[in-house]
């Protein structure tokens, strides 16, 4: 799926965006567009230049070279208070000498929008985000989820081409965390305003985004939707970053039409299919990723049996989270370990430390990606 | 009244110990005996502190003032904390009167023969308080007229720094002197209606429409020696009402400027020595006294301060060329016409800082 | 009991030195000062209370002229020093960071290693007639003959921002930096304009630090006394040399104390109107 080519109604784009900080490279050619009324999540561990590409989109970062266009109008030499976009920034940056009311009109007063229109946009921004008759009140005098819900309430009265959120939860404890997710998209579709979201958090972008693009070192390793990122990843750092994966390190010994088989140094041999863009041959160094939900767990041998992959091996942890319960298992023959979904049918709640289990996986569920270095790359689990 | 009395002590016990805990802290390190001399700058030169204090053992302590911090700084401590100082003749009896602050002289201890006699006879009757004598003359000198002569050679008198041919570039005091002076150049004479107190007023209010009226004439009233000698020195004034100590000086490095005695009369001034009330080294300050006034050392004074003393014969001790400029300045008949000031009666200088005081807020 | 005794016992011992010093060198002097000022001189050596030395400054013109002159005079360089001092502040918190930040800091500091004294005499080498910038100016052609630049109002002004910059950059540098760059680019991304962002967001926030800087430049401008009398030209007073005058000179301690609680009394008055205007608290400024 690459958005930057398909040329329609884009509300943001972005064209071979490249911003250097002296010899380093924050951001390397980065394209794509983002579709009106889209929530889209650029996902990448710290230090990958997301927040570099949203500064250069609110206009306070000046990129060394492409194009940014807002609404199809390139804005390059707009400054930051004439561009129709606006942020929320990672602490929020709400005015602490201003009431809740006075931030919420910050913008409208800016824009020119007399007296009694902004205290009725005011208003009615105030209740669409819960806090009815809350204007009076001191910032501190707010909760952290209100006051997330103002920070973004005070951009979104101005209607802004599109709504630039940079790590906004990163501040707030787990339980409001998940809270504000299932409330920002609410908002999202409320106020039906393009969301460009900043995060390094897989499951802020998963839950929320109708495509994320996942950056690493400068660069978009894929641009896609939740879905696609997840089960179709395009490169070892996309497969080991979004979601779960065991991973092995081995190289090619058969290419056939459905797929390949790798040998390990342990001496493991797996069946798997290729999966990104490169072409494998005999010899080539691969990673292979395999989800934990993937394995399929049996007391005995026979369940496993159908599987294309199988191995044995002793449980050596039982991580119980209800639905999202796992089980550690070390793989007798090479002494790895392997991290395993437990079924929810409560087949499994006995299981005990020490326990033989049987393991196994379909080819396709195996994905392996070229590694060209030979090196292990990316983060996996 | 009562209860503040009692305050008062308290607060001056409670200052008391402080003052002298400090002092303990401090004089523990000196074991000589110690002079300490409240003074003008040039009075004490450093050779002359150096001859007295080997040929005696006795440090000498020097502190450089002027007459009224002089006073003040004994008011504030009743007469403590100098052993000798020397205000002008004229004001030390007011201040005895006022605030009691000086211990009366025993002439038996100064040797009277080192002195020109008419000098110290007429210091001895204007420090007389109650039959007693608190000063003796020391330095002496007038404030006459320091001018550019390339500049300002029409300058003869006080009232002439106010011709508009001179606009901008002349300065004097805003001070006591330049009152009398003024007054004395119009044609009167403030020293016969001191005891006159609504003469006197008369006298000020002519002086003080003068001064506003000069003021336009003025660059900047000066107010220490150093800064009427930059003055002088850089030409940004041409004439200036001036002791005469510093005309002389600017006569050395510039022969162009020269020090003339107004044809009102200079006003003549005498610096003495006068004992503090709680003096401690009573002995040190005769010793002192004796010892600056031999006519060697008092000419070496005289090298420094600028100024003559009343020692006899030191003047032919004293270099050749100051004693022209002295000559120059006052030909025989000039040293008759000087205007020797004669003690201020109380409350005359509160009337003249008030005269001064509207010359400052005038435009 | 006994251990909370002790702490009591503690805490006065702690507070014992500070207190002398209070009670010996502020408030003593303080209440001599008072009682002096509440006497007049009947004749040599002899007092009667009255209230004739604060009468004296409201009935005297040039008394009060004087010392709204010098208010008036102070409150401009304060303003004039907050003016010149607030865009060096802001480039120094914001605009600058590691090292250069502690060096511009620095030279702040650097006319305060001589003293006040030297410091005056500086200026008065560069401005008076025959001195450095007068020669420049004639040297280069830009006058025609000497220039002087001393002895006028404008001339002290100069003298006391002078004086008064480090004053107003300390507080100010303080309040400035814990100002969050990202408050300044919601100001600009909210579109607001440079104006806007300084008038809504960063003076606001730094008020506490412009209100402390104003207070002790305009305490320390009103008691200067130096810069005003040698770089002052001949109409120039100022409150505190007459008060210095009143002592000194005029042996006049009773007017002298007289003035100098008006001039506590007026100051404070002119600080407490201008928290009132500014809407600040003390306590916030200082605290």
């Amino acid at each position: 799926m690459d958005l930057a080519k398909n040329n329609k109604s884009f509300d943001l784009e972005c064209r071979d965006l490249r911003c250097n900080f002296g010899s380093f490279v924050a951001v390397d050619n980065v394209s794509f567009g983002v579709p009106e009324g889209d929530f889209f999540s650029i996902l990448g561990p710290s230090g990958c230049g997301k927040t570099t590409i949203l500064r250069m989109m609110a206009g306070f970062l000046e990129p060394t070279s492409g194009d940014i266009l807002i609404k199809g109008k390139s804005v390059l030499n707009v400054p930051p208070n004439k561009r129709p976009v606006n942020m929320v920034f990672q602490h929020l940056a709400l005015f602490p000498m201003m009431n809740v009311a006075e931030n919420i009109a910050y913008g409208l007063i800016r824009q020119g929008v007399n007296k009694s229109d902004v205290s009725a946009k005011v208003n009615s921004a105030l209740e669409r985000i819960g806090l009815p008759g809350s204007g009076e009140k001191n910032i501190k005098q707010l909760s952290g989820g209100q006051q997330q819900r103002v920070a973004i309430a005070r951009c979104l009265v101005l209607e802004p081409a599109a709504l630039l959120l940079d790590e906004p939860l990163g501040a707030l404890d787990l339980k409001l965390r998940e809270h504000m997710k299932v409330e920002l998209k609410k908002m999202q579709s409320q106020f039906d305003t393009t969301f460009v979201y900043i995060t390094h958090d897989q499951s802020e972008a998963l839950v929320m985004s109708n495509h994320v693009a996942v950056m690493n070192e400068g660069r978009f390793e894929q641009i896609g939707t939740p879905q696609d990122l997840y089960y179709n990843p395009n490169t070892a750092f996309v497969a080991g970053f979004v979601g779960e994966s065991n991973r092995w390190h081995g190289r090619v010994d058969e290419v056939d039409a459905t797929g390949i088989r790798v040998s390990t140094a342990e001496g493991v041999s797996f069946l798997a299919v290729p999966a990104g863009k490169e072409r494998l041959a005999v010899g080539d160094a691969v990673d292979i990723f395999v989800r934990p939900e993937s394995v399929v767990i049996a007391h005995d041998e026979t369940r496993a049996h159908e599987m294309d992959n199988r191995l044995s091996g002793n449980v050596i942890s039982v991580l119980f989270n209800g639905a999202n319960s796992r089980a550690l298992v070390r793989e007798g023959r090479s002494g790895g370990e392997l991290d395993v979904a437990l079924p929810q049918t409560g087949e499994f709640s006995n299981l005990a430390v020490g326990q033989k289990v049987f393991l196994g996986w379909d080819q396709a569920q195996a994905k392996a990606f070229a590694c060209p270095s030979g090196n292990n790359q990316g983060q996996g689990t | 009244m009562k209860y503040t009395k009692g305050f008062n002590t308290i607060v001056k016990t409670i200052s008391g110990v402080l003052v002298s805990t400090g002092l303990i802290a401090f004089s523990a390190g000196a074991q000589a005996e110690t002079l300490r001399l409240l003074t003008w700058g040039g009075y004490a030169p450093e050779a002359v502190v150096n001859i007295f204090e080997a040929a005696s053992g006795i440090e000498v302590e020097v502190t450089n003032s002027n007459n009224e911090e002089m006073i003040s700084k004994l008011r504030a401590t009743g007469g403590a904390g100098f052993d000798l100082v020397q205000p002008s003749q004229d004001r030390i009896s007011s201040a005895q009167i006022e605030f009691d602050i000086y211990k009366p002289i025993n002439l038996s201890k100064i040797n009277s023969g080192l002195m020109i006699s008419s000098m110290l006879e007429g210091t001895k009757k204007n420090t007389t308080v109650n039959g007693k004598v608190y000063g003796v003359p020391h330095v002496w000198g007038t404030s006459a007229l320091t001018i550019n002569t390339d500049k300002a050679s029409g300058i003869k008198d006080y009232t002439d720094l106010c011709d508009p041919k001179y606009a901008g570039k002349v300065t004097y005091r805003l001070k006591r002197p330049t009152l009398i002076a003024f007054a004395f150049s119009m044609g009167m004479d403030p020293f016969a209606a001191y005891n006159d107190k609504a003469k006197y007023a008369d006298i000020m209010a002519k002086v003080e429409a003068k001064l506003k009226d000069c003021k336009s004439n003025v660059k900047a009233y000066w107010s220490g020696g150093d800064a009427l000698i930059n003055l002088l020195r850089s030409e940004e004034v041409v004439a200036a009402m001036a002791w005469d100590g510093s005309g002389w000086k600017l006569s050395a490095e510039n022969p162009k400027i020269q020090t003339i005695a107004p044809t009102s009369g200079a006003l003549g001034w005498i610096d003495t020595f006068a004992l503090p009330k709680k003096t401690k080294a009573e002995d040190a300050a005769y010793k002192w006294i004796n010892f600056v006034m031999q006519p060697k050392i008092a000419a070496m004074i005289t090298e420094a301060a600028g100024n003559f003393t009343a020692s006899k014969g030191s003047d032919a001790f004293v270099e050749e060329s100051k004693r022209k400029l002295y000559q120059a300045t006052f030909p025989p008949a000039a040293i008759d016409n000087i205007n020797w000031y004669p003690p201020v009666p109380a409350g005359l200088e509160e009337m003249e800082g008030k005269v001064m005081d509207r010359v400052q807020a005038a435009k | 009991m006994n251990t909370s005794n002790a702490a009591r016992l503690g805490l006065i011992l702690l507070l014992a030195p500070l207190l002398v010093w209070l009670l010996a060198l502020v408030i003593l002097p303080h209440i001599d000062m008072l009682l002096i000022s509440l006497r007049e001189r009947v004749a040599p050596q002899v007092y009667e209370r009255s209230f004739a030395n604060y009468a004296e400054f409201f009935t005297e013109p040039l008394y009060w002229r004087t010392f709204a002159r010098t208010a008036i005079m102070s409150i401009s360089a304060t303003a004039l020093t907050l003016l010149i001092a607030f865009p060096v502040s802001y480039y120094i918190a914001k605009m600058l960071r590691g090292r250069l930040k502690g060096f511009l800091f620095l030279l702040c500091l650097v006319p305060f290693w001589v003293s006040e004294l030297v410091r005056t005499f500086g200026w008065m080498i560069l401005l008076r007639e025959s001195g450095v910038i007068s020669n420049v100016l004639q040297w280069t052609g830009l006058a025609d003959g000497p220039v002087e630049m001393l002895y006028n109002d404008a001339t002290i002004m100069v003298g006391l921002v002078y004086t008064s910059m480090l004053f107003m950059v300390v507080p100010l540098v303080t309040t400035l930096d814990s100002l969050e760059d990202s408050l300044v680019e919601a100001g600009y991304d909210l579109g607001g304009n440079g104006l806007t962002v300084l008038r809504t967001i960063i003076i606001p926030h730094a008020m506490p630090g412009i209100v402390s800087g104003c207070i002790v430049v305009f305490m320390l401008t009103l008691g200067n006394y130096l810069t005003p009398i040698l770089l002052g030209g001949k109409s120039s007073m100022w409150f505190t040399a007459q008060i210095y005058t009143q002592f000194i000179t005029r042996f006049n301690w009773e007017l002298g104390a007289a003035f100098g609680f008006l001039l506590l009394a007026l100051s404070s008055a002119i600080v407490w109107t201008g928290l009132k205007l500014s809407r600040q608290t003390l306590s916030e400024s200082m605290g």
